[in-house]
């Protein structure tokens, strides 16, 4: 490394204060912090905590299906709920658990994990830009989430601690719009929609401070198809999210007012969901012209694209990582570009899929049917092209290049499985059953989390200084992996075996009492993985204090990221770094030339040679 | 170790693919043969598809954990392949994929509209429902017409009535109208492979033809509230004169006052 850049080299010890910028106070510095890298790794805590509740309620609803009806545990002892009824949850309870399990891992993992934490941490870095474009709104992107959480852990007891929000993630009209329709659907549902929107808020100034920050924020030489595909993923996302999102938080008021005109009958006066003449729980007749369907269309409108959202800067940062731990250029750049685009432009065209049996017309079902097979496409072409970066490359079998192969595994299981649902008449068996839940579980967790486990180890230097410890992330990936195809590969059977989602007892019905043990396996297996976090939380922090330190460039990477100090001080570089080539030249002759099998982007072809465009 | 992780990437695909094969012996499979004729033509989709999904998975796992185990098995001195992909490449695994897709895609679409296009319903039942399924929480409603009417949107005076019980002629074209009363809930039959969701304000008709007489489980698939797991009911099947000798009788327990009965007694 002293023999590219030694000039940086010199640097290196004094990077905390070598920048001339004025004295900050701990809360500026560490708190209310303007400096990306904060933000990001601020964000990055958050959601792993946010990880574990997730998880938490995930369990519980994986402990009513093996065991029925049997006392919880937790539940009554440390929250003293159910005393009465000897810990057995009621099936209201259930319906919160899973709601909220998705929620919170939608809205307060997913996708703050992917852009607020990786996308704040890695977009100025790897552009090679000092901040992001706009400091303070990046502050406030992450200071919204707050309220997001406060009003999420609000809607747990507004309506009493066992009727937490429990209309689903979809929270679909009329259910989630009559106050009266469930036990769940009074004030705690109000308050899961102020949450919403509130995530909402937080990601659209997320989204804008992205976009600018790539278009106009980049190093010298730093040329669109010179970007990592990280940073692409990150700019498709930000673009999709801000695109979509405004029809969610329009959608979501409209929720809203049609539940205050339930409360305040004189002020407001909206039915926008809820059709004339509905009796529920023998209340009297609605009156008004809603249409539930409206809701569905206009939540999937933006939820689609946010399965994206979910995705794509995964997608990115796997790229990236395989190619460094394989020291091999990506396989085919551009139609990894292009595939993300064509994903996200598709992405806004399928959202029918979701309605394939509302009831919608049929001819739109036929459209949006054709549509989503197509974007098993560019998918496709992205497992290949991520096949070709690992093929005959000088692997590197660490946990980051592990958990980036099951992210490779684990989406095609999710992609494929997809096909079943996009065709509509296989869909109409499918649909509503376990079937979809596996589907997008692998995608979800056997895909997305996977990437992030993977970029967590691979930034981790960056953020820390230090390197977290590869033989406890090797055992976490390994329980991690079992315990989730354990857990999610048998719900395709039981999808098939036709046992309905979002069921508190399915073995009520005959036809499913058989599935119990499968069940309890799965219960079995859901237990290993979530204990299985503990390591990665227990490496987390401890390598933040313990792990080995890390140079600037512990994977002998490309990426302009690599050529700042580890940790980087506020202002990133100690020069503005200027790109000479693209990010994934690994085993080039440029590099070979050095005696090396990378060659930074910042590195400065010899003189007199001149800039080839040797990339593409 | 390194070898050792090509194979498990090799062993998970495997195991995968036994699980499923073994799955119909172990009752992890479809509850039962399909009892309907729609249902028949969506399990040949099925199988269509799961064919072609298998080839792909057992290809892209098989190709993965070669490269893997190619990594796996490199010299350390020898260098990685410098490459940055191939023209040729992208356009094969773009138009094969491409035209794959499509093929699925155009295969669904007559049994789709037979499915759902009103237009193409059996003649014999696009106007003639046999029943009103009103789904309510938690619970069916169901409403005939009083034998010899049609079945109106608007309740009749001498409709019949009854509760988590659907009878509907086997071996003949059947159409019902579903409705809800309050939030939505989906008309699942999974034998038939029949999946409806009953929207607020619409009534939507749901057609089938059942093969066999007999029972099959009816269960909501649309999150309805805290009941939703025990809104079960279930369809007999029987032949047309088995049901309307049960609207027969329905129509006597339903207009039987007692009274009649009791004086009978007296009289004599």
């Amino acid at each position: 490394m002293a023999t590219i850049t030694p000039a940086l080299e010199t640097h290196d010890h004094s990077h905390a204060d070598g920048h001339g910028h004025h004295e900050q106070t701990f809360i500026q510095k560490y708190v209310f912090s303007t400096d990306h890298k904060v933000i990001g790794i601020q964000f990055l805590i958050t959601t792993v905590l946010m990880l574990m509740v997730g998880g938490a309620l995930a369990l519980a609803v994986r402990w009513q299906l093996a065991f029925p009806w049997e006392s919880m545990p937790v539940i009554g002892k440390v929250f003293g709920l159910f005393h009465g009824e000897g810990g057995q949850i009621s099936p209201e309870f259930y319906t919160m658990l899973f709601t909220m399990h998705a929620s919170v891992m939608i809205f307060l993992v997913i996708i703050p994990i992917l852009a607020g934490a990786f996308g704040n941490f890695l977009i100025p870095l790897q552009i090679g830009a000092d901040d992001m474009a706009f400091p303070v709104l990046n502050m406030l992107s992450y200071w919204f989430m707050w309220p997001a959480m406060f009003c999420f852990a609000v809607s747990f007891v507004a309506s009493g601690p066992t009727a937490g929000p429990g209309n689903g993630w979809t929270s679909y009209p009329v259910l989630s719009d009559l106050a009266t329709a469930s036990p769940s659907s009074g004030a705690a549902q109000t308050w899961w929609l102020f949450g919403l929107t509130l995530v909402g808020v937080s990601s659209m100034m997320g989204s804008v401070n992205y976009m600018t920050t790539i278009i106009n924020m980049r190093a010298p030489g730093m040329t669109l198809f010179r970007m990592p595909l990280t940073i692409w993923s990150m700019f498709i996302t930000a673009i999709l999210q801000s695109f979509a999102l405004p029809v969610l938080t329009a959608a979501g008021f409209m929720l809203v007012f049609d539940r205050l005109s339930q409360l305040l009958p004189t002020t407001i006066h909206s039915v926008f969901f809820v059709p004339a003449g509905i009796i529920v729980n023998n209340a009297a007749p609605t009156v008004g012209g809603g249409q539930p369907l409206l809701w569905q269309h206009l939540f999937w409108f933006y939820s689609h694209p946010a399965v994206y959202i979910m995705l794509l800067p995964a997608m990115g940062m796997v790229s990236d990582m395989l190619a460094c731990m394989s020291r091999k250029p990506v396989f085919g750049y551009k139609p990894m570009v292009y595939s993300m685009a064509a994903i996200a432009g598709l992405g806004f065209i399928v959202w029918g899929h979701h309605m394939f049996t509302s009831g919608m017309n049929p001819a739109l079902g036929m459209t949006f049917m054709t549509s989503t097979m197509m974007i098993a496409l560019p998918s496709a072409i992205k497992v290949f092209n991520w096949i070709g970066t690992i093929w005959d490359g000088n692997i590197q079998f660490n946990a980051v290049f592990l958990n980036c192969a099951a992210f490779v595994a684990l989406f095609i299981v999710g992609g494929l499985s997809g096909i079943f649902m996009a065709a509509v008449p296989v869909d109409i068996y499918f649909h509503d059953t376990y079937f979809i839940v596996a589907h997008f579980h692998y995608v979800l967790f056997g895909a997305t989390l996977f990437g992030v486990f993977a970029g967590i180890q691979f930034w981790f230097p960056k953020m820390f200084g230090r390197l977290m410890n590869d033989k406890v992330a090797k055992v976490h990936f390994v329980l991690t992996f079992i315990g989730m195809n354990g857990t999610f590969f048998p719900m395709h059977l039981l999808g098939i075996a036709g046992m309905p989602r979002r069921y508190a007892d399915p073995y009520l019905h005959g036809y499913l009492e058989h599935l119990l043990p499968m069940n309890q396996f799965m219960t079995i297996s859901a237990i290993i993985m979530g204990f299985a976090q503990f390591l990665l939380l227990g490496n987390f922090f401890l390598s933040i204090f313990y792990g080995k330190k890390a140079g600037r460039n512990p994977w002998n990477a490309n990426g302009l990221e690599w050529s700042a100090p580890s940790p980087p001080g506020h202002g990133n570089f100690d020069v503005p770094p200027v790109c000479y080539r693209g990010p994934y030249e690994y085993s080039s002759p440029e590099a070979e030339a050095l005696g090396q099998d990378f060659i930074l982007q910042t590195t400065a072809p010899p003189a007199g040679v001149k800039r080839t465009a040797v990339h593409h | 170790m390194k070898k050792f992780w090509a194979l498990f990437f090799w062993f998970w695909p495997l195991v995968a693919i036994l699980v499923c094969a073994v799955a119909p012996s172990r009752g992890w499979w479809f509850p039962s043969a399909p009892l309907s004729t729609l249902g028949h033509q969506i399990d040949g989709l099925f199988y269509l598809i799961l064919i072609i999904v298998t080839v792909t998975f057992v290809g892209t796992q098989a190709a993965l954990g070669y490269a893997l185990w190619k990594g796996a098995t490199k010299g350390s001195t020898q260098k990685a392949w410098f490459s940055h992909g191939s023209h040729k490449l992208e356009i094969i695994w773009t138009i094969v994929p491409a035209f794959i897709l499509v093929f699925i895609s155009l295969t669904q679409l007559d049994v789709l509209a037979e499915i759902r296009v009103i237009s193409k319903f059996p003649d014999s039942v696009r106007n003639a429902p046999v029943a009103e399924v009103m789904a309510r929480q938690f619970e069916w409603r169901i409403r005939y017409p009083k034998p010899g009417q049609q079945l109106m949107n608007v309740p009749q005076p001498g409709d019949l009535y009854f509760v988590n019980e659907v009878h509907v002629p086997a071996a003949i074209p059947t159409m019902i109208n579903l409705r809800t009363q309050d939030v939505q809930h989906a008309f699942f039959v999974p034998r038939l492979r029949v999946k409806q969701d009953a929207v607020p304000g619409l009534i939507i008709p749901v057609w089938f033809e059942i093969e066999k007489a007999g029972e099959y489980e009816l269960l909501c698939a649309e999150l309805c509230g805290w009941g939703h797991y025990k809104m079960k009911a279930r369809i007999i099947a029987d032949s047309p004169k088995g049901v309307s000798e049960y609207l027969t009788r329905l129509e006597q327990e339903q207009n039987e006052d007692g009274v009649a009965e009791v004086d009978a007694s007296k009289e004599q």
